[in-house]
């Protein structure tokens, strides 16, 4: 186990190298320059010039990325282009409001998700089956920021039960910190609940059918002790495959979803910096989720060992 | 007990847990003080109002800086930090005598040498500070309080250079943070303006909060836009970054923020809606758009052709298509700005109506061969998004083949900045707006600047303008530099530097219920503005 892990880990770096190259490349080869942006519209060609200089954009491509990896080895991200801080910082910053949101709808997400696909798998083509596939099918096809707004309309603007935006930290009293919370996590899981509620439905169907189950009936089990103890272990494999799948698609609606909200998370700072062509910031921000994503992979293929006693690393 | 009731009774109880958690949890109240929650037209990213010229980091330049002299609403220059000033006989030596009590936000009192340091970084920087500049052969400290420019010749512009309203502001800093060179951002936030940049608070794309200077000793005189008694009568100003509008259009509605500074065009019947809000003019002279042509490359490197694009555009078009409602925008013929001192019709009425048999004639004059107008075309910033279109809709009814290539406005003014033919990356046209007060003469505004290689994006280039421009920086007689203004601009539209496509006006909203007091200005200025529940 110890050895696949850090076998794992270390896979990782070239992983990591080669996002580093690609963005950095990507960034440099795709029009728009930090310079200009930063000297403002009334700026001169002499201004912007300058700054180009100060910026070290005038060197050579191969110097640049030198000089970023040398640093990157250092664990120095590199300082932002615009706000004078550290690009650390700025994450840092950052870090708290993306990961309240992406727990409060992973949370969500689960309580929901699990036992929808469950009931609906207990009892397929009924009633129950169809309202949560149809529920599923409209939670794939709404955009994240029209169901934002929706949400905002009736329950922020109209029935003024939640604030329209922002973010208080925990720090702040647990109810303002909830308060803020539950329309954006709302927002984010419904995408994330009608994908782990159809693979949920599909997986426990599928187990249903098994010899073991109609065994474990013979038995005389309760049914919530065959769909809980039976069914659903055995189908967690690939629902917590999904769900790992599923934290891109959770890193890509955080950043509609705080846009939305005015959430300043993560999601919002690499919007801001992509627009900005604040290349330090967007490589830092790029290196983070793809090391996150490859962690989180990392912890669902481990955690294959405590679901199905026959894996073994 | 079934598995039911306990998983029921779990719930109950964490639920008559939460409020008295919550209860515990909650940090207790900060003392009253007043608020103002503001969001801005966008983040503020750099704080160094010389080393960029971006209108935010100037927004932010005026809530913590200071300004020697200031433009009032009525375009007069007034003394603001300076209490009083003398011009020797020959015109030649300023001398400047700075008010009692003026301290940084450190407790330091503001001295000449600070002013002096603060004068040359700007005028290294700043175009119309790089021409004052041009003039001055020394300046020096008399005593604390009293300093000296000793000009080469006589120099029409210097006060009005040193109440330059918009970007770049000369704001007044202390000498150590001013003796960063002009080519470095400044690392210190320290001014003498009527309130201070909370740096430990300051979160890029989240807050930034400026708290009341409480040794600020503003004017007697009433606040008047940049100029007179400059009152902080709220304690804290924060401004909310909330880059989605219609995400700030709701939060103004629902009370959470109070005041927003741009909303966009599209969603101002939502706020006309709400019996909270009141939308305010407080920029009058507002904004200007701009064609701009490139005279390096065909087909606008002949001036016959420049002429024919003018002769096609005019400005109701591209009014109507942006701005839409007439109540905010104005079809103006003057290039200075309607209703300012430098106001005039001639030559810029072109560009009231378009005469397209004129323009097709003026091409085939220059014997146009249809080579494509590059014309960039930016798609994400609401106020330009729909120029563009207009522009190529009208210049092709003029004659011309027009290759339109949609972009962001980020990736605009990135290309703009290259010298390269169109088919390798240059460009022939882009469209842009102004502030105002960025443009209110043919020194502060670039686009007359037709120095070649020296010149703002579109590098134009003639000598008979550049004597007029300086004609009217040496000129210190009122009426005459009136008439050289007059014309520079007949000179800019007979070789078409750019054309200017319409006056248009930017509301600001404010809960009328929670707020009273906002100026006008070049600017939004937080002086003055008192809550009504504070």
């Amino acid at each position: 186990m110890i050895a696949f892990v850090a076998r794992r880990l270390l896979a990782t770096i070239p992983v990591l190298v080669m996002v580093a190259l690609f963005v950095f490349l990507m960034l440099r080869l795709t029009p728009g320059d930090p310079a200009a942006i930063i000297a403002g519209d009334n700026a001169t060609p002499i201004q912007i010039e300058e700054i180009r200089e100060r910026l070290g954009l005038n060197d050579p491509l191969p110097t640049q990325l030198a000089i970023w990896a040398g640093k990157l080895l250092q664990g120095d991200l590199g300082e932002s282009f615009f706000f004078k801080k550290k690009v650390t910082e700025l994450i840092l910053q950052r870090v708290e409001p993306t990961l309240a949101l992406a727990a409060s709808t992973m949370i969500v997400t689960l309580l929901v998700a699990v036992p929808l696909g469950v009931i609906a798998a207990y009892r397929q083509g009924g009633w129950i089956d169809r309202a949560v596939m149809g529920f599923s099918v409209a939670g794939f096809s709404i955009p994240v920021f029209v169901l934002g707004y929706l949400l905002i309309y009736v329950f922020a603007v109209e029935l003024k039960w939640f604030p329209v935006q922002g973010y208080k930290s925990i720090s702040a009293g647990l109810w303002p910190f909830l308060h803020r919370l539950i329309l954006p996590s709302l927002t984010l899981s419904v995408i994330y609940i009608a994908l782990i509620a159809r693979i949920t439905r599909a997986s426990v169907i599928d187990v249903l059918g098994e010899d073991y189950i109609r065994t474990a009936r013979a038995k005389g089990l309760t049914n919530r002790a065959v769909l809980v103890k039976h069914a659903l272990r055995n189908a967690a494999v690939p629902i917590v495959t999904i769900i790992g799948i599923g934290i891109a698609l959770l890193i890509g609606g955080v950043v509609v979803t705080e846009s939305v909200y005015n959430i300043p998370g993560l999601g919002r700072l690499t919007v801001d910096a992509v627009l900005g062509r604040d290349y330090p910031t967007i490589q830092a921000v790029i290196l983070v989720f793809s090391f996150v994503y490859v962690l989180i992979n990392l912890l669902i293929d481990l955690s294959y060992t405590l679901l199905d006693p026959r894996i073994r690393y | 007990m079934t598995w039911g009731r306990s998983f029921a009774r779990s719930l109950l109880a964490a639920a008559a847990a939460v409020p008295m958690i919550a209860g515990l949890m909650s940090a207790t109240p900060a003392a009253a003080e007043t608020t103002l929650r503001v969001v801005m037209h966008s983040d503020l990213k750099i704080v160094d109002p010389i080393w960029t010229t971006a209108y935010i980091t100037r927004n932010h330049g005026y809530m913590i800086y200071d300004t020697l002299f200031a433009m009032d609403e009525k375009l007069n220059v007034t003394p603001q930090m300076v209490d009083s000033w003398k011009v020797s006989d020959d015109k030649l030596t300023y001398t400047f005598t700075l008010r009692d009590g003026l301290k940084w936000h450190d407790g330091a009192p503001v001295t000449a040498e600070d002013c002096i340091a603060s004068i040359k970084r700007w005028g290294s920087k700043d175009s119309m500070g790089q021409k004052l500049m041009s003039f001055v052969a020394e300046m020096k400290a008399v005593d604390a309080k009293t300093f000296t420019m000793q000009l080469k010749e006589p120099y029409g512009l210097v006060l009005l250079s040193l109440a330059k309203p918009s970007s770049n502001v000369p704001f007044m800093m202390p000498k150590r943070v001013a003796e960063t060179p002009g080519t470095e951002q400044i690392s210190e936030y320290i001014g003498s303006g009527p309130f201070v940049f909370s740096k430990d608070e300051w979160k890029p794309g989240d807050k930034t909060v400026y708290t009341k200077f409480a040794d600020y000793k503003p004017r007697s005189e009433p606040g008047s836009w940049a100029a007179g008694g400059k009152v902080a009568k709220v304690d804290r100003v924060e401004w909310i970054s909330m880059p989605d509008h219609q995400t700030a259009v709701n939060a103004l509605v629902a009370g959470e923020i109070d005041v927003l500074e741009a909303p966009p065009h599209d969603l101002l019947p939502i706020l006309q809606g709400s019996d909270d809000v009141a939308l305010l003019n407080t920029n009058p002279l507002g904004n200007q758009y701009m064609f701009r042509m490139n005279w390096l490359h065909p087909p606008f490197d002949n001036q016959k052709v420049r002429q024919a694009a003018l002769a096609a555009l005019s400005q109701e078009p591209f009014l109507q298509a942006v701005i839409g409602n007439p109540e905010y925008y104005k079809v103006c013929p003057a290039m200075f700005v309607c209703d300012t001192p430098f106001a005039f019709t001639e030559g810029g009425d072109k560009l009231l109506k378009s005469d397209f048999e004129k323009s097709k004639a003026l091409l085939k004059e220059a014997g146009y061969d249809g080579t494509p107008v590059v014309l960039m075309h930016s798609t994400d910033l609401a106020v330009l998004t729909n120029l563009a279109p207009v522009a190529a809709d009208l210049l092709k009814k003029g004659g011309f083949t027009v290759d339109m290539q949609s972009m962001d406005w980020q990736t605009l003014v990135s290309r703009r900045a290259k010298k390269e033919k169109p088919s390798e990356g240059g460009w022939n046209a882009f469209l842009t707006s102004w502030v105002a007060a960025d443009i209110l003469n043919p020194i502060s505004a670039a686009g007359y600047n037709t120095g070649c290689d020296k010149a703002w994006f579109g590098w134009p280039c003639d000598a008979e303008m550049e004597k007029l421009r300086n004609a009217f920086a040496t000129e210190t007689d009122e009426a005459k530099q009136k008439d050289l203004a007059k014309q520079i601009q007949v000179r800019a539209m007979e070789i078409g530097t750019h054309a200017h496509v319409g006056q248009w006006y930017q509301p600001t909203a404010i809960r009328k219920d929670k707020v009273e007091g906002m100026l006008n200005g070049p600017a939004p200025f937080f002086w003055n503005i008192s809550r009504k529940d504070g």
